[in-house]
């Protein structure tokens, strides 16, 4: 330990911007608060550039300690400060994005009625994000794991009144604890056989155990529950299904937390744990063949989501996919790259996609949207960046990182890489197929109305909801009635300036050379891989994927610019494999057959009517009755009739002697 | 020699009676006779087993008996007059002010 960066203070920051809104926000003008919010998100921002700028002269990994926690025997876990590379690279993503999400929030929450109560959750999610990235134990993970997963459930549900956005929130929570079931036990299989939680430790510890080729062993079951964790936070397969929901939550909460920082946690969290999934191919496989089924599935429902938010949701899955895709072939670096130009685009995707309901007034249908370029120019060059960007076309961000990853799993496996190819495919075509069933052609707002109708189609429904939630949330976007909206207007500076920033960022990123910059990390495992690239076959493959992807928006340009009529008729061609697309394979339906039924079902006759009110409210309530038939059968002595108490007495006195007659007999 | 077993259950016989007496009756007098005719009974017993132990506590505690006895019945009669000079009565179901 060379020098004090005095870490703790990172973390610290937001919380006490947290602590401050939460608790006199009510009271606050909302100038002060959004100055309160920005300023400690900001200094948290601030400390991390300090830290940056210091960081080559640093001997890394850099550790700090702040204070003991836990002492039990020879176990110790401590609050403790872990910084290198991975943990450098994630700290700029959450802190810069985080900041320029709050400045967006500014704009976006304005007009809404608890806007103390947004900044307050949105300060407490960086100071748990923050705690999830520093940590320097498993256990101080874990509490930033938790953290992210409370501030997003609440996040969630910020419009608590609307009953959607409710359940939504719960269903998030509920399925990340599946998740997080799946950390905890892992967690207590590294204290049980390493004996400690720090990251140096086990990894130490891990590092001379051999590479269990074969069968489950220790390092496999410690990587698969890792993986179970990483599945339930970053919304893998198969828990991936409460993240298009969360959608219900305030735009700025989907892209801070849904797209750009806290469901990469998974990713990060078996990025740092890489040596033991190094030590565990068959967990390393499971990361593989999970990522890439995501990346694929999810974008086939992306296809066919009218929503223009659920379309971003799963294409956040499927990008998440490409990200465990790429942990699962060891390309840790690359999984981190595209981590950081996708906070980044699809940071970008979001608030323009909530520019863009603002705009409109509420509506996320995009049926009703339509040609919105010439309303609100830099929304649509934002987006149009970052568009090119997620379907990987050269130079944008998206490209490189996509590219390193297909690359890297072409040499370990074809199979990924041409399911990945494809699943690129699908990502151009449905993000072109968003941009231009928004921004180009007429406006079709005004076609609303009829869709508003109470007897809609669940899809209208879902947007209908959101809509008029607006209202009754207070969330009115500037004052306008969402009914009588009238034309779209572009947003205010304090949204548009942190789109044009993520649209550089979204344009450059690429260029940043993340890979070298991590490649002390995660040396070990990669090298290797890296010393039999081949350059002339990786070019031919980006030329691939190049073509690949404008082959996905030529597709959608045809589609949705030129023959409009067609999507309709290839949609009624298809008949039930369109509506089993569109209703995403009914996978929560299945769910909710399979598991959510059953355990309901379960739960109500067996451990409610069966344990609970059968055994554990009947001893109770039986020993009750049976204490008050026994009292009624024995109130009857005390009939206050004295001679009836002496018979007792001459009964009892006879007994007595009865017995003992009997005794002396006997004997 | 009349076996101790006779004494005993004339014993046994007198305090039953005794304590059938107490139970049945409603005059108290009766139920104060039965209640002497319980200790008689007792004291039958006592005597029986001290000429059987050939041992003097036994006698000696009849005394005690018969002299709880009389002090009893002093103050039973003078309550049992008390009684019926108020109450002008002595039937014991009659005599109940002090119930609930």
């Amino acid at each position: 330990m060379t020098e004090n960066l005095n870490l703790w203070l990172i973390p610290i920051l937001p919380l006490i911007g947290a602590a401050i809104n939460g608790l006199f926000g009510r009271r606050f003008s909302k100038p002060i608060v959004s100055a309160v919010a920005l300023f400690f998100s900001g200094a948290a921002f601030a400390l991390v550039l300090r830290v940056w700028s210091q960081f080559s002269s640093l001997p890394l990994p850099h550790y700090e300690f702040l204070a003991h926690w836990i002492r039990y025997g020879n176990f110790m876990v401590n609050f403790e400060f872990y910084l290198d590379q991975l943990t450098m690279l994630m700290l700029l993503v959450v802190t810069g994005v985080g900041f320029l999400i709050h400045i967006y929030s500014i704009g976006y929450m304005w007009e809404d009625a608890s806007y103390y109560r947004f900044f307050s959750y949105l300060n407490l999610f960086m100071f748990f994000m923050l705690t999830l990235v520093l940590a320097g134990n498993y256990l101080q993970m874990f509490i930033g794991w938790e953290g992210v997963g409370l501030a997003s459930y609440l996040l969630i549900g910020f419009w608590f009144t609307k009953d959607s956005a409710a359940s939504a929130g719960k269903k998030a929570f509920i399925v990340n604890r599946i998740g997080d079931f799946g950390f905890l036990i892992a967690l207590f299989l590294m204290v049980k056989h390493f004996g400690s939680l720090n990251f140096s430790e086990v990894f130490e510890k891990v590092g001379p155990l051999p590479v269990e080729t074969v069968g489950v062993g220790l390092l496999t079951s410690i990587g698969l529950l890792l993986m179970l964790g990483a599945c339930g936070k970053s919304a893998q397969i198969p828990l991936y299904v409460w993240l298009p929901d969360a959608m219900e939550g305030p735009t700025p909460v989907s892209a801070l937390i849904h797209a750009a920082t806290m469901v990469t946690a998974g990713v990060y969290m078996v990025s740092r744990s890489h040596v033991i999934f190094d030590h565990a191919p068959t967990a390393l496989t499971v990361v593989a063949i999970i990522g890439t089924l995501t990346a694929f599935f999810a974008a086939t429902i992306g296809i066919a989501q009218t929503d223009i938010k659920k379309v971003l949701a799963y294409s956040t899955v499927s990008q998440l996919g490409y990200m465990f895709m790429a942990c699962g072939v060891a390309a840790y670096s690359a999984g981190i790259f595209h981590l950081m130009t996708h906070a980044f685009f699809k940071g970008l995707l979001f608030l323009g996609a909530g520019s863009v309901i603002h705009a409109v007034g509420g509506n996320q249908d995009m049926r009703y949207m339509g040609g919105l370029r010439k309303y609100i120019p830099i929304t649509f060059w934002t987006m149009t960046v970052a568009t090119l960007a997620i379907a990987g076309i050269f130079p944008f961000a998206g490209f490189f990182s996509k590219d390193e990853i297909l690359w890297r799993a072409f040499q370990v496996n074809k199979v990924y890489w041409a399911i990945g190819l494809f699943s690129a495919f699908l990502t151009a075509f449905y993000m072109s197929r968003l941009w231009f069933m928004t921004f180009t052609g007429e406006y079709r707002g005004d076609q609303l109305q009829p869709a508003r109708d109470p007897d809609g189609d669940s899809q209208n429904h879902a947007a209908d909801v959101h809509g008029h939630s607006h209202d009754s949330a207070g969330h009115n976007s500037h004052g306008h009635d969402s009914h009588g909206h009238g034309d779209p207007h572009e947003s205010p500076w304090v949204m548009t300036v942190p789109l044009m920033i993520l649209a550089l960022l979204s344009l450059v990123g690429g260029f940043i050379p993340v890979e070298h910059f991590l490649e002390p990390v995660f040396a070990n495992g990669e090298a290797a891989a890296v010393e039999t690239a081949n350059h002339g076959l990786e070019f031919t493959l980006q030329i691939i994927s190049v073509s690949v992807a404008g082959l996905g928006i030529f597709l959608a340009y045809l589609l949705y610019m030129r023959r409009r009529d067609l999507p309709q008729k290839i949609a009624n061609g298809l008949g039930s494999f369109y509506q089993t697309v569109a209703h995403k394979y009914y996978i929560d339906e299945i769910y909710a057959a399979l598991i959510v039924k059953p355990l309901v079902e379960g739960s109500t006759d067996i451990l409610w009517h069966g344990v609970d009110q059968g055994v554990i409210d009947a001893a109770v309530n039986d020993s009750a009755v049976g204490a008050r038939h026994a009292s009624d059968a024995a109130r009857h002595m005390q009939s206050g009739n004295l001679r009836s108490y002496a018979g007792w007495v001459a009964a009892g006195g006879a007994i007595v002697i009865g017995y003992m007659i009997w005794m002396g007999v006997s004997r | 020699m009349v076996p101790l077993s006779y004494y005993l259950i004339l014993s046994g016989i007198l305090f039953s009676c005794g304590v059938l007496g107490f139970l049945i009756k409603r005059n108290i007098i009766t139920i104060f006779m039965s209640i002497e005719l319980m200790l008689n009974g007792v004291n039958l017993s006592f005597v029986a087993f001290a000429a059987h132990w050939q041992h003097l506590s036994g006698q000696i505690f009849v005394f005690f008996v018969m002299v709880v006895a009389a002090a009893e019945a002093a103050v039973g009669l003078a309550i049992i007059i008390a009684v019926y000079r108020t109450r002008e009565t002595l039937d014991v179901d009659q005599v109940n002010l002090l119930k609930l």
